[in-house]
């Protein structure tokens, strides 16, 4: 008795602390999200009156629905490519006992850690020469190397809690291995490999430093986003990133609902 | 792997025919890393030595600018790693301790920015961090403060940036290292007599630490290499080694320099990420 009195204190301030550093997470978030219907002409909290006139400007303005249009473009074949690739990858690092794999294991992953910028200029001056500067399938060909460690971890995971067994079964019982792993693995890895598509869509879809190397003129969203925040902070880019934010909660939230390995760990 | 066993006693020789397949499964992957990845990494890493001497890093070394900036980026890096890790250790522990909604609830709040674009938060710390931005013109409103607070284009608009975007790198391995705990372990240290502070000093915080440095590892060396945060919140008065190397290539085209640069942005990310890597027992890793 007198030990769970001593500890609640303790668990109290825990408590306090942890939902100080949510507010410092949500903070920003949420403060778009006033400012995007606001009735002013320039940055003014709390806003003075409600209007919609900076999504209908955003809707209005070519340049902003091409960029938009084309980042989904560049993130659906980033997504793609990233699923055609890494899946069949974490096959391979998950079951493969060649010394090998250990390595690929190590170099898949390695885009996480290995500065962005160096990545960027690096694909950069390769497609300069392969004149794959401003087309929008380049920006998705070079997003597959950030979303492929993404793609990989997720799945492996997955896979290593499948029963290899009833892949034995099936073929025992006549399939070819090809048959089992689309009949049998896939259909249960499907939360892992949802969890990954969404995760390499967002990856791609947001992404900047790439994009403002290797798009040209042709802009991502991103990049029509940097620019204008970099010439006048207009209402506009509240308006997007508030269209951004809502794209993140629904991939977030249908990962999270069908996906398997966003939320890490369950307590329990 | 009890499978693999099964299989071997099966079918005769399925070893490597399996290892065949496998590889043949990885190949087209690991050859777009290799053309994508690898083979630039490389081209981009030689242009540093293209002039077949060592010029170029002896120019980095050697120019007060440089090394300055190479320093205040570690130094920003150092400063985030602290930052992050007090911040995460108790959203951590209280993430393993809390009820299942408050579990939802705190990973919604986790895992939300992170998932939100970079670009969108960095500005939004803009927009409240501004000489006129929300934070300012409350405390004014409120009587607080005469002048505006000097929160954007200066270190501590980078700091805050930074940190918000690192955090839930650091609460995720140490929330997966205090959940690998046996909480009997506690229980017994505090039935044997020990007080809550000794219980979590002795037990919790060293079986703790294997999270810890790979949270350290991961926000320090990201951190090391961030650029969109510092271009937009330093206002130019925050410069960080990834904007030298992006000046380099576009404003004065000095491929081999920026090479060099890049070489030793990579040579310290990557140390670094080895060392700490040691310390976590391979936890760090993503794969295994």
């Amino acid at each position: 008795m007198p030990a769970a009195r001593r500890r609640q204190p303790g668990k109290f301030a825990l408590g306090v602390v942890a939902g100080l550093v949510f507010a410092f997470l949500m903070l920003p978030l949420l403060v778009v999200f006033p400012i995007s219907v606001s009735s002013a002409s320039y940055l003014q909290f709390p806003p003075p009156g409600f209007s919609w006139q900076w999504y209908v400007r955003f809707l209005e303005d070519v340049t902003w629905v091409e960029s938009a249009i084309r980042s989904f473009k560049v993130a659906l074949l980033c997504t793609a490519l990233s699923m055609a690739l890494g899946v069949p990858l974490s096959f391979a690092l998950v079951r493969s006992r060649l010394r090998g794999m250990r390595l690929a294991d190590r170099l898949v992953a390695a885009p996480i850690i290995v500065p962005n910028i160096i990545i960027s200029i690096a694909i950069y001056s390769l497609f300069s020469k392969l004149q794959l500067i401003g087309v929008w399938y380049g920006i998705a060909i070079a997003h597959t190397i950030l979303a492929l460690p993404f793609v990989v971890i997720l799945v492996s995971a997955g896979l290593r809690t499948f029963d290899e067994a009833q892949e034995q079964a099936a073929m025992g019982l006549g399939a070819t291995w090809g048959v089992a792993v689309w009949r049998i693995t896939l259909p249960q890895l499907r939360p892992s490999l949802i969890a990954a598509a969404f995760l390499a869509f967002v990856t791609s879809f947001d992404e900047l430093v790439i994009a403002m190397f290797l798009s040209g003129a042709s802009m991502t969203l991103p990049k029509k986003m940097f620019d204008n925040i970099m010439l006048e902070i207009d209402p506009t880019i509240a308006a997007v990133s508030v269209m951004q934010i809502v794209l993140a909660c629904i991939c977030l939230g249908a990962a999270a609902l069908f996906g398997r390995g966003v939320v890490p760990g369950t307590p329990r | 792997m009890p499978a693999a066993r099964v299989a071997t006693s099966v079918r005769p020789d399925p070893v490597r025919a399996r290892e065949r397949t496998l590889l043949l499964l990885a190949t087209p992957a690991l050859l777009v890393i290799g053309v994508l990845f690898v083979w630039p990494l490389l081209r981009l890493l030689s242009m540093s030595v293209a002039d077949g001497t060592l010029v170029q890093f002896e120019k980095a070394a050697l120019d007060v600018l440089y090394v300055t900036v190479l320093w205040e980026s570690i130094e920003i890096g150092l400063i985030v790693t602290v930052i992050c890790l007090l911040l995460a250790y108790p959203v951590a522990m209280w993430l393993v301790q809390t009820s299942r909604f408050g579990f939802i609830l705190g990973m919604f709040f986790l895992l939300l920015p992170f998932w939100t674009s970079v670009l969108v938060r960095t500005y939004a710390w803009m927009v409240l961090l501004g000489r006129s931005g929300v934070i300012n013109r409350a405390l004014r409103d409120l009587g607080w403060i005469d002048a505006p607070l000097p929160l954007l284009h200066n270190r501590l608009g980078v700091l805050i940036g930074i940190v918000h975007v690192m955090l839930p790198y650091m609460v995720i391995p140490i929330y997966a290292a205090l959940l690998r705990i046996d909480p009997d372990l506690r229980r017994a240290a505090e039935g044997l007599g020990a007080p809550a502070w000794r219980a979590f000093a002795r037990i919790t915080l060293p079986l703790s630490l294997p999270g810890v440095f790979a949270g350290c590892a991961l926000v320090f060396v990201i951190t090391l290499g961030f650029f969109i945060t510092p271009a937009l919140l330093g206002g130019g008065r925050v410069m960080m080694i990834s904007m030298l190397i992006e000046q380099q290539v576009r404003e004065f085209l000095d491929w081999n320099f920026a090479a060099a640069l890049a070489t030793v942005l990579l040579v310290v990310t990557l140390a670094v990420y080895a060392m700490l890597g040691r310390l976590t027992g391979g936890a760090g890793h993503a794969g295994r």
